[in-house]
């Protein structure tokens, strides 16, 4: 990786992270209106209180002026303060940040590793009987809406089985020991996860599977085939290797994708994360909330893309050289 | 431009071939959607769901205030009186499910218009005019791409409230970044082509080449994709309502399930209550899906042998 190509994506980073924080001021500041107008709606408010409300608040000052007080308190990890958790908005979102990175973390390591196995069995044979049920299975399971598949599940493991919680992170009301609290936790994990790995398993099947069917087709899997190796040898080491190079990139895209599934499956579920955080922050009106709940989503989609490019760029030599 | 102009010298085969295609292909692409196996069950699935959505609501219509004499009627099982069940105030589910799904396409089919005419006229504009213009759209399109959507929407939607309105409003003006980038690059092949470049020397103007030339060339690939932008709209309305922001009076599949879970159906397993309209957002999705992949197989000969 040459400094050229890593100053130029630092910089292109750091560009699309402040059209963000610009899209963001815009779509929360500036297009809903006066805030302090919407409260004097209700006609408790004399023109003093809220002119005193706008100074306090920061509104008196030109919008540019507004924007670069914006940046600054963004900079320094002030997100505002919640109306609904009387609290500042980066103490509520801590927690929540790490809850939601343990399900979609888990999550994704699971999808991407069934995604990966099940589209090499199907790419390798491409046109079979299990390729074809392959791809209508995936295409079926892509048609299914994160919450409603949450929604099934729950009454089926949750209600029916009744074998696995349906609601929450943690058993309330029990003390636990170190290793009890990791299995409770694990139990809820359960069900979240596997809607998650459902709905989304179908992208990796499928571009595992393309992407190996194209691979098979190269000249040197000829030679492979003409060195008389073995076909597990060929699929594989050769193949699988190859093949697994738009799997870095559909990862990174998949973890935009996969944030909107976690507001479903959050929600269905009760855990207590971004995801919920944010259907509350939409229920209660906590616009706080809600504002540095998008900006920490848009981020943490910018940055991974960020590094998937760079991962992509160590992976293939043929881009490095280009 | 249906004739060659007298008195140009011998044209490449190609440019004759263009002119007619459009309208030879129509048929052809019917044919050949019937013959592959997805795009055949796609249209059969679609077929089946409006028939069910249009149709339906006319022998079962659904009339929002006829709630149940008492609570005993409640969400209440599969019964001869109700083939599907009753809801939280004891009203249809089936008639329900039945209209619901007229509001959950139709807000799929206004979001995909605004997102198609939106993303084709930018894809267009950018791979026609090129330099700083197309510059600066592909930039914003690429904003745009990375953001995610579904909390745009929801933070959009929460913004600027809830009605049919605003729900399409909201999901078109954040799916035509996909859109934009295929018409482009297509518009940047096309516009090398020798007919193209004929005409332009014959001094047609951007709009008549855009209007007769470009367009009738890109519908073919605009069609396709906007069968996949539908499935995508579809999926997104009913995640929007299902986190309550869809419309409250015009009760869409979304709305309907969103109902259900806030009124702790899944707790007591009213199953009737959830898959109705569940697997009626399935079938449209997938229905979608199939018929997209398929006219983007047909589309493009070199995916066809790749899958």
């Amino acid at each position: 990786m040459t400094a050229g190509y890593l100053a130029r994506k630092v910089g292109s980073l750091v560009v699309t992270l402040f059209a963000v924080l610009t899209f963001n001021f815009l779509l929360f500041h500036v297009l809903p209106g006066d805030p302090v107008r919407l409260l004097a709606r209700s006609g408790h408010l004399d023109p003093q209180e809220a002119a005193q409300l706008r100074s306090l608040f920061g509104l008196d000052h030109s919008l540019p002026v507004q924007f670069l007080i914006y940046l600054k308190d963004v900079a320094h990890g002030n997100l505002g303060y919640s109306f609904a958790y009387r609290a500042p908005v980066t103490s509520v979102i801590g927690p929540a940040l790490r809850n939601t990175i343990l399900l979609l973390g888990v999550a994704t390591v699971v999808t991407v590793a069934v995604g990966v196995l099940v589209g090499v069995v199907a790419g390798a044979r491409a046109h079979s009987r299990i390729d074809s049920s392959t791809v209508t299975v995936s295409l079926a399971l892509w048609s299914l809406p994160t919450f409603w598949t949450g929604m099934i599940l729950l009454i089926l493991g949750g209600v029916w089985l009744g074998v696995l919680p349906v609601s929450g992170i943690a058993t309330a009301g029990y003390e636990f020991t170190t290793w009890g609290k990791v299995e409770d936790t694990a139990q809820h994990l359960v069900l979240p996860a596997l809607t998650l790995v459902l709905v989304n398993v179908a992208e990796f099947v499928l571009i595992t599977r393309s992407s190996l069917v194209e691979v098979m087709s190269e000249d040197y899997m000829v030679t492979a085939r003409a060195k008389g190796l073995r076909r597990r040898v060929i699929v594989w080491r050769h193949g699988v290797r190859n093949a697994l190079l738009p799997v870095t990139t559909a990862t990174a895209l998949y973890i935009g994708m996969v944030l909107g599934g976690a507001i479903e499956v959050e929600t269905v579920f009760s855990w207590p994360g971004m995801g919920l955080l944010t259907y509350n922050s939409v229920l209660q009106r906590d616009y706080p909330v809600l504002e540095a709940s998008f900006l920490i989503f848009t981020i943490g989609v910018i940055v991974t893309n960020f590094i998937a490019d760079l991962l992509y760029h160590l992976l293939d030599p043929r881009v490095r050289q280009a | 431009m249906s004739s060659p102009v007298p008195g140009t010298p011998s044209v490449p085969e190609g440019s004759a071939y263009d002119l007619s295609e459009p309208v030879r292909m129509r048929a052809r692409w019917l044919r050949a959607l019937w013959a592959d196996r997805l795009g055949r069950s796609g249209l059969l699935l679609l077929g089946i769901v409006l028939m069910l959505v249009l149709v339906g609501p006319i022998l079962f219509p659904f009339h929002p205030t006829s709630f149940g004499a008492s609570s005993a009627s409640i969400l209440q099982g599969p019964s001869s009186r109700h083939w599907l069940g009753t809801d939280e105030l004891g009203r249809d589910i089936l008639r329900q499910t039945l209209v619901g799904g007229r509001i959950s396409l139709l807000v799929g089919v206004s979001a995909t218009l605004i997102a198609i005419v939106l993303g084709a006229g930018l894809g267009l504009a950018s791979g026609y005019f090129a330099g700083w213009r197309d510059a600066v759209i592909m930039r914003v399109t690429d904003f745009f791409l990375v953001l995610p959507t579904l909390p745009l929407i929801v933070a959009l939607a929460a913004l600027f409230g809830q009605s049919l309105v605003i729900t399409s409003l909201v999901i078109g003006l954040t799916s035509w970044p996909q859109t934009a980038r295929i018409v482009r690059s297509q518009v940047l092949s096309l516009r090398e082509r020798p007919l193209v470049q004929r005409v332009r020397s014959l001094g047609a103007t951007d709009a008549r080449i855009i209007g007769s030339h470009l367009l009738p060339n890109l519908l073919p690939l605009i069609f396709a994709n906007l069968v996949l932008v539908l499935a995508g709209a579809v999926l997104a309305e009913a995640s929007l309502s299902f986190l309550g922001l869809g419309d409250p009076v015009h009760v869409s599949w979304g709305t309907m399930l969103h109902f259900a879970f806030s009124s702790g159906a899944m707790g007591v397993g009213a199953w009737w209550y959830v898959l109705p309209p569940g697997l009626g957002i399935v079938a449209l999705v997938m229905g979608f899906s199939l018929l997209g992949h398929s006219l983007e197989r047909i589309l493009s000969p070199r995916s066809r042998e790749a899958s």
